[in-house]
């Protein structure tokens, strides 16, 4: 593979655009529309089978939200004792307060090793931190080596769900990719065909990758344990073959037991790939003389968790451990798929994390009204976030933050005006008389140009009457 | 100039000043199974055909060992140096794993090991480096995996499983848990067998 086909390409910088605009532009794509829809109808199926064989599921929810909030209650406590285990076990431990930060440690990391390559495995926190583009910055090659990320990066895209980052692209677009990419002209559409050219691709890069870096699923804070969860053995590859392996983390994955995965590895996979249990499972204590390898990183990334943490109301999206089922069910997600987010955190899940993680602030800032409030979300949660009751809390906090508005003052001296029954009156009188320019036929209509009309124009606005039902009844001629 | 460490701690005690309640997570879930040996055995090995593994149940692991790898066609075939001789077929060329390199791993046909314990609801084998299990990558690159579980060593649920693997966490051993062989479900979430991890995963049952 030569090193241009991993540069940033330009949809993976575009700008990103409120989730209104950025929607209207993915419902146009028939093709991807037709995709997701696939995608997700066969997932939303294979999950329901496998949660209903669960005869204690419900108990399960309840046991692993507890768990979670357990975790958030003392998050400082379990982070020390975190750290501690891992530093028992001959790990390092590294804290990033924000993206930038964390993207400087693993760079000095790698840089430290004399490294100009990586492997990486799969990890929502490194693609939320673009990882990839500080390490190309420096000069380091970030290999990507999830199938799904694989196409992502080959096709220098973003990826589009949480668990599928390429759920996207159909089996025709991913074989015409690596047609392209690998120099196979001969490839065809067959999905097993598919796996065995990325496998022969990525095998050379396993076997001469001095670091990893990879994501976490679960840290257990009383064995130092790290938990990575996955499918293809790429997660294997990564944690076992390199001499250095660095794990990015949020802070919000510690679980304060090893225990505690015997609820999470219940709840994970079947409403993630809705299979009973995920192919592999990788649990590493620090280092192990022998095997594996025998330098091992751990940064403990904030980057706005601590922002959600702060909210108790939306304290609870935290609990979410990435599993994908509410996007799968979610029928804005199914129309739009994931780039209209514009967040690695796309559908329900993201429409409440992201811009909370954000501080409310740029595009994601519009993602809690990307929803219908039609609940499905919730009722499929493994960890039971309310993400209903989020998305409105987090509404009521983007309507409070528009009051500061040319319209949102406007509205409160109104409040004021419209207070007693003299200023309602003197107000609907003045009324009267300063519609007069703008008013046709009973309806407010003729705005002058600027941001009046424009606020006018886009609403219907009955016009005051020349009299008030009040009026007429103290001018009424039989009044006794 | 405060560190990270301190500077995120602060923040989340900051971010905690509402004082959330204490939760004790309820364990009111099933924390053992209920079936007895026979329908724990039967289970696992239903469960780990649904994953496309092949499964065999032998009360002669070793012949079944033998047998396994001349079905699968291999010759060169890496095992743990602590392996039991009587799962040492002699039909192959067995290379035992003092510290080999990843290229000389990829080089291997297969590899034989034993396993930690199992799990019949999932159809999981958990692999934690105790007596013939060898370091990870042994049973990682090579394409073929026969792995041998003791019919006693399957427990029914997860919690049994994952209890029985916690003295390994606490020793600060490695662990993996696999279900079935590799696959992905990257394209169009359809479930294919065979990419990074052995391809072919054979269990054999010793009973």
């Amino acid at each position: 593979m030569t090193h241009s086909s991993l540069d940033p390409a330009a949809a993976r910088d575009a700008r990103p655009e409120s989730f209104p605009h950025a929607a209207t532009g993915a419902l146009a794509n028939q093709q991807v529309r037709a995709n997701i829809r696939h995608a997700t109808t066969t997932i939303r199926r294979k999950r329901a089978g496998v949660v209903a064989e669960v005869p204690d599921w419900e108990l399960l929810r309840s046991a692993g939200s507890a768990i979670k909030d357990e975790t958030l209650a003392s998050l400082d406590a379990v982070l020390i004792e975190l750290e501690a285990s891992v530093q028992a076990a001959g790990g390092t431990v590294h804290w990033a307060r924000d993206a930038a930060e964390a993207n400087e440690i693993v760079v000095g990391l790698v840089q430290a090793e004399g490294a100009d390559e990586v492997v990486k495995v799969k990890s929502l926190a490194t693609d939320e931190i673009r990882l990839n583009e500080a390490l190309e910055g420096a000069g380091i090659r970030p290999i990507e080596t999830d199938l799904a990320e694989l196409i992502v990066q080959l096709a220098g895209e973003r990826p589009s769900h949480l668990l599928v980052p390429a759920i996207h692209k159909n089996r025709v677009e991913i074989r015409d990719l690596f047609r392209d990419r690998f120099g196979l002209p001969d490839l065809s559409d067959d999905p097993a065909e598919l796996a065995e050219a990325a496998r022969l691709h990525l095998r050379e890069a396993f076997l001469r990758a001095r670091v990893a870096v990879s994501g976490a699923n679960f840290a257990a804070a009383d064995t130092g344990t790290i938990c990575v969860v996955e499918s293809e053995g790429n997660g294997r590859m990564c944690t076992t073959l390199p001499d250095v392996l660095i794990t990015v983390m949020g802070i919000e994955k510690a679980i304060p037991r090893f225990r505690d995965l015997e609820v999470f590895l219940q709840l994970l996979p079947r409403s993630s790939t809705g299979e009973r249990m995920n192919p592999y499972t990788s649990l590493w204590t620090g280092v192990r003389e022998g095997d594996g390898p025998q330098t091992f990183h751990l940064v403990l990334l904030d980057a706005g968790r601590t922002r959600v943490l702060a909210d108790p109301a939306g304290r609870p999206a935290l609990r979410c451990i990435r599993c994908s089922a509410c996007i799968n069910v979610c029928p804005v997600y199914r129309q739009t798929g994931g780039h209209a987010y514009h967040s690695p955190y796309a559908g329900p899940i993201g429409a409440i994390l992201a811009p909370q993680l954000a501080g409310e602030t740029g595009a994601v800032a519009s993602l809690p009204f990307a929803s219908s409030l039609c609940g499905a979300c919730y009722d499929v949660c493994p960890v039971l976030i309310d993400i209903p009751s989020i998305l409105v809390h987090e509404r009521g906090k983007a309507v409070a933050r528009e009051r500061s508005g040319i319209e949102g003052r406007s509205l409160k001296m109104l409040g004021k005006a419209f207070a007693t029954r003299a200023g309602y009156e003197r107000a609907q009188r003045l009324g009267r008389q300063l519609q007069r320019p703008i008013a046709r036929d009973g309806w407010l209509t003729h705005f002058p140009p600027g941001p009046l009309g424009a606020w006018g124009r886009s609403r219907d606005l009955p016009a005051l009457p020349a009299q008030t039902f009040r009026e007429w009844w103290e001018s009424r001629d039989d009044r006794a | 100039m405060t560190t990270g460490r301190e500077a995120i701690l602060a923040r989340v005690r900051a971010s905690l000043a509402d004082d959330p309640p204490h939760v004790v997570p309820p364990r009111n879930y099933r924390l053992r199974g209920e079936r007895d040996r026979a329908a724990v055995i039967e289970l696992f090995v239903e469960r780990v055909r649904d994953y496309e593994a092949t499964v065999v149940v032998a009360d002669d692991p070793g012949a079944a060992v033998a047998s396994a790898l001349e079905a699968a066609g291999v010759r060169r075939v890496g095992i743990a140096p602590d392996l039991d001789r009587r799962l040492r077929p002699s039909g192959v060329e067995l290379i035992e794993d003092h510290g080999l390199g990843s290229r000389d791993l990829d080089a291997l046909d297969g590899a034989v090991t034993t396993c930690a314990s199992a799990c019949a609801e999932t159809g999981t084998i958990a692999i934690d480096g105790g007596p013939g299990q060898g370091r990870r990558a042994l049973s990682l690159v090579p394409d073929l995996h026969v792995c041998v579980v003791r019919a006693g060593a399957i427990v029914e649920t997860v919690p049994e499983l994952i209890a029985a693997l916690e003295p390994s966490a606490r020793e600060g051993r490695p662990i993996v848990l696999v279900s079935g062989p590799s696959a992905t479900s990257d394209i169009e979430l359809t479930r294919v067998e065979g990419v990074h991890g052995p391809r072919r995963l054979v269990v054999i049952v010793a009973t």
